[in-house]
């Protein structure tokens, strides 16, 4: 990586929108973004799109640090954007740099 | 050249098998056509003891359907009877005066239940039980209760009494001699039946002569000759069969006891043939299928020329008994006799009993009682004929451990068996068969049944067939056995899970999960919306619906589409509408641009392509009108489709539209395990489609057919009939309590037709029958409605601020607004 990269942060909105065990979607230029809040506590970013055929992550059912797509139920990592269990391997969803600030999400969306 | 003319007269076991070994062998050659009294198309007559006994429907005994018949280009005759045979003219007379041309006649005939001539033998109420008819005439009878009496304590009396027994009626079986089914068994194993049958709620009487059938119209019991009397209000006569051969005689062909053929099943007559139970061969008449595959095998090898060597020489006969849990099963001389010497194992504990009988170093029977996976092993051998005399000391242990004490090393019983053990005595399908069958991809018990029919006709080889797909496949195969568990967070199944909801009083979906040792966090996508089920319907007050674990689209009221937009279904209450609300939708479609509108498969108007964060506006518009969900999305009900019925219909009998209304209005808004699908047609022509629904409604004259547990989709599953009611009130009251008996047992995803094809219509019947169980669960039903009932569209669609989750939690796209976000961003970021 090169460490001269500047990460840009864009605050989303408060953390307290995303629901606990769910996730709001944020439109950008690259394509929506799913902010999740998972059972831990924890918040995650990744695109909207399921690497399988588009489906919006952000409608899937929040389970640990994975989402279930509401397609056709891929079940997708939301720390590294991989596809887990029978569809490992098959497709990678980008994930998006996120961190909390005094109950803001921020996400580094280099553009 | 024109095609040889085949005609079959009888479309039993033996005729739908004999066309379809001919057909196997040589499909070009004849021209077949097929007569059957019966108005059906061919079932496996075997299997009507379990449809008696409530575990299997009629459509699931279908051997050959009349499709398969049409597509296999064989002419059909049901529902008529062959009066007579010309044989100078070559042809068959039908009862209606038509005759049938043949080159080849093959004769099925089948054979007749006796009847004994008692006193009273013609009352209404006494039945035989040999088809179809006997079989729907039991099972009326035993609808109302009561008590049933079978003469006759052979394989299929005590099927029959099983079978009234499991339908509720109090049954007795009264049998000429001391031991039930003495022609098969030793006494031994004999006490051991009665025992298990008691345990079934068969009783047996032995020793006992039929003197009278008491009753003034309709049967009211049975006078024995020791002058006791024992009550019934049916009474069932299995006290043998005779094969019926009067169209054989009539024409001149040689009948003894049976039609007496050749080798070649050939009767007197070069031209006609015959298979089956009417036929006598080397002297036996046989009264099992086993033989008949083999008759029909060597026959179409004759017709066909595909061996002309083939010959019949008559078959060893083995049989078990189909009464769920009792495990019976006895092959060949059983009894012994002159030089014969006996080894019994005896295991009480377990209540197994073995006992195998030499001769000359010779077996040449076994009778086995509470475990039978070694029948076809012994029976085999008692086939083969070989010297059982280095095996002798091990052979009542059964195939695994003389396998294994001399010298090989089977990992189970049936891994042992050499491949050309037969594995299905009723197909003559052996081991290395099915086992190739698996080896070619067909990894479960019903397409091995589907592929080479092994455990497809009396079913009693399921166990080693399951077992050979245990070893073939190994633990692939082993996951689909067993409590399933409900999924990888879990390994406890759906039902160990309901019942500590319940019994525990968790109720909520960590405390379920804490309760019962959860292996993940928060559980996965397939158990959370499970969950969440069942917790609502155990405690529709004290529990709180979780969205988060619903499926997105009830979570958004609205089916999610492909390219992530959603489809808007409202509610037209039977299939209803009015000017108001078209014009309603009208404005919808046009305000919001909905690229598509489509009228369902369930009498509605679907709106396609709706953005979700206009869902909440689109709502409320619909509701100005009046109208709410369709649930076209949930696990509910969805809709009630409905006929014309007696206000339009010139055939409608009651009114089937306001009835379907009512329907939709008791119960729309309740969540359930899986779909559920009303219909009410207005008559048995049954425009509605109401006997492929969960729960159908067909109108006549006298009242309501209420029927269960339909389902098209991917397996198509015609109703059963529930029960029959007079009123409107009534049928109200049976659907609603059937909904609340599917909502507390059926397990999640479960539709009414797998559920009912799990528990059985019995259990169903059973759990609605008493008036008093029928007002608590429409009580539990209704007090659930209470919560349940509101309209979740007018939930979220508050006009004055719709609700946020519908929209972006921001837009940061270029030019686009910020204003009309419902983001509750206060500070700009630093
Ligand atoms: C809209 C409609 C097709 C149509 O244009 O006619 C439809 C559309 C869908 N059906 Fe259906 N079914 C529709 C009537 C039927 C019918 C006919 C009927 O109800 O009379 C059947 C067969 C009857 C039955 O269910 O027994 C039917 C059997 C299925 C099945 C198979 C169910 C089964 O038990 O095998 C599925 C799959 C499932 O539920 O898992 C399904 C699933 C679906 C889904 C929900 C697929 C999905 O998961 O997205 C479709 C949603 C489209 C949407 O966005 O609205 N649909 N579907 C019909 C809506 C009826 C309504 O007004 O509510
Ligand atoms: C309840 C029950 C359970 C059984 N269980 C077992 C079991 O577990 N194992 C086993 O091996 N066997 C069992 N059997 C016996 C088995 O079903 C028979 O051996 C088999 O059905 C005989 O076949 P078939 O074709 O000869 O006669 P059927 O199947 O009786 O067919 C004869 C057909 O010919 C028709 N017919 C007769 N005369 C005419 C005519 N003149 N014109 C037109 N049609 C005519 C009849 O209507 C009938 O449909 C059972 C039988 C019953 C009734
Ligand atoms: S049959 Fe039903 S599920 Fe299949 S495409 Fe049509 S609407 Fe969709
Ligand atoms: S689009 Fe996500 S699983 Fe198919």
């Amino acid at each position: 990586m090169n460490a001269s990269v500047v990460i840009h942060w864009t605050d989303v909105g408060a953390a307290s929108d995303v629901p606990y065990q769910g996730a709001r979607r944020v439109e950008t230029d690259l394509g929506a973004v799913a902010v999740f809040h998972t059972v831990s506590g924890e918040y995650f970013a990744i695109f909207d799109r399921c690497p399988h055929k588009n489906g919006p992550l952000s409608e899937g059912i929040v389970h640990g640090k994975a989402v279930a797509c509401p397609l056709h139920n891929w079940s997708i990592s939301l720390e590294t954007g991989q596809a887990l269990g029978a569809d490992a391997g098959k497709g990678c969803t980008p994930v998006v740099p996120l961190m909390i600030e005094d109950g803001r999400i921020l996400l580094g969306l280099n553009s | 050249m024109t095609k040889e003319k085949i005609v079959v007269i009888g479309a039993g076991m033996a005729g739908g098998r004999i066309v379809e070994e001919i057909l196997k062998r040589d499909d070009t050659k004849f021209e077949i056509s097929i007569i059957g009294a019966e108005a059906c198309a061919t079932y496996d007559r075997i299997q009507l003891s379990p449809v008696l006994a409530g575990e299997k429907t009629f459509e699931q005994i279908v051997t050959h359907s009349q499709e398969w018949y049409d597509s296999n280009g064989v002419k059909t005759h049901f529902g008529y009877w062959v009066q007579s045979i010309d044989r100078a003219m070559k042809h068959v007379v039908l009862h209606d005066g038509q005759t049938i041309a043949y080159d080849k006649l093959i004769l099925t005939l089948g054979s007749d239940p006796i009847r004994l001539p008692l006193p009273g033998a013609d009352l209404s109420g006494v039945v035989a039980f040999r088809d179809l008819h006997d079989v729907d005439a039991m099972q009326k009878a035993a609808e109302k209760g009561g008590e049933a009496v079978v003469i006759g304590g052979g394989l299929l009396g005590l099927e029959a009494a099983y079978g009234l027994a499991k339908r509720g009626m109090k049954a007795t079986v009264i049998h000429l001699v001391d031991v039930l089914m003495e022609r098969q068994l030793d006494e031994a194993a004999g006490r051991l039946l009665e025992k298990a049958l008691l345990e079934r709620g068969v009783n047996s009487i032995l020793n006992a002569q039929s003197e009278a059938i008491l009753g003034e119209t309709h049967v009211e019991g049975l006078k024995l000759k020791d002058g006791r009397i024992i009550p019934a209000s049916l009474l069932v006569m299995a006290v043998g069969i005779r094969p019926h051969v009067e169209p054989a005689k009539a024409a001149g062909l040689t009948v003894e006891r049976g039609i007496v053929v050749d080798d070649q099943m050939r009767t007197s007559d070069p031209s006609i043939f015959a298979v089956g139970e009417c036929v006598q061969h080397r002297g036996v008449c046989y009264g099992l299928v086993a033989p008949i595959w083999d008759m029909c095998r060597t026959l179409a090898d004759v017709l066909t020329e595909a061996n002309v060597e083939a010959a019949y020489a008559g078959s060893e006969l083995a049989t078990r008994l189909k009464v769920s849990g009792v495990d019976l099963y006895s092959a060949g001389q059983f009894n012994g006799g002159e030089g014969c010497e006996d080894i019994v194992f005896r295991d009480p504990g377990r209540g197994v009993y073995k006992r195998v009988v030499i001769k000359n170093d010779q077996l040449v029977g076994a009778v086995l009682f509470g475990e039978a996976t070694d029948g076809g092993w012994y029976f085999d051998l008692i086939k083969k004929g070989e010297s059982v005399a280095e095996i002798r000391d091990t052979l009542i242990f059964g195939q695994a451990v003389t396998n294994a004490l001399a010298g090989t090393d089977p990992s189970s019983a049936v891994a042992a068996w050499p491949d050309d053990t037969e594995v299905c005595g009723c197909n003559g399908v052996s081991k290395g068969q099915v086992v190739a069958s698996i080896t070619a991809g067909n990894d479960t018990l019903d397409k091995v049944r589907g592929h080479c029919k092994a455990s497809a006709s009396c079913g009693s080889c399921t166990g080693i067939v399951e077992s050979l797909l245990k070893c073939t496949l190994g633990d692939s195969f082993k996951a689909q056995t067993g409590p399933k568990p409900m999924c990888k967070c879990t390994e406890h199944g759906h039902a160990v899970v309901r019942k500590a909801i319940v019994e525990q009083e968790l109720k909520t979906i960590p405390d379920v999960m804490q309760a019962m040792k959860w292996t993940t966090p928060d559980g996965c996508s397939s158990c959370r919306p499970a969950l969440n089920y069942y917790l609502l319907c155990a405690w529709p007050r004290a529990y709180h619906d979780d969205p988060r674990s619903r499926f997105v689209n009830e979570r958004n009221h609205a089916n999610i589409q492909k390219d992530g937009t959603y489809s808007v279904v409202p509610r037209m209450w039977g299939g209803l509408t009015s000017a108001k609300e078209l014009r309603a939708i009208a404005d919808v479609v046009d305000k919001f641009n909905v690229p598509m509108v489509k009228v369902t498969g369930g009498q509605r108007l679907d709106l396609f392509g709706v953005k979700k964060e206009d869902l909440p506006a689109v709502w409320a518009d619909l509701n100005a009108a009046g109208m709410v969900s369709g649930h076209a999305y949930a696990k509910a009900l969805r809709t009630v489709k409905t006929c014309v019925g007696s206000e339009w219909c010139r055939f409608g009998t009651q009114d089937s539209t306001g009835l379907g209304v009512k329907l939709e209005q008791a119960t729309w808004g309740s969540y359930m395990p899986h779909k559920f699908k009303m219909a009410a047609s207005g008559c048995p022509r049954n425009c509605a489609e109401a006997t492929i629904k969960d729960f159908g409604v067909v109108c006549v004259d006298s009242g309501y057919e209420l029927h269960v547990g339909g389902n098209a989709g991917i397996h198509v599953r015609v109703t059963d009939l529930l029960t029959k009611v007079a009123t409107e009130e009534e049928a109200l009251e049976w659907s609603m309590a059937f909904v609340q008996l599917y909502r507390e047992d059926a397990w999640y995803l479960e539709r009414t037709a797998p559920w009912i094809e799990r528990v059985g219509l019995q259990f169903v019947k059973d759990g609605l029958a008493d008036p008093a169980d029928r007002a608590a669960l429409v009580a539990r039903f209704k007090e659930s409605q209470d919560v349940y009932q509101v309209d979740p569209w007018a939930e979220h669609a508050p006009k004055s601020a719709p609700a946020k989750v519908f929209s972006p939690l921001a837009d940061l796209r270029q030019g686009v607004s910020q204003d009309h976000l419902q983001t509750q961003a206060q500070e700009p970021a630093e």
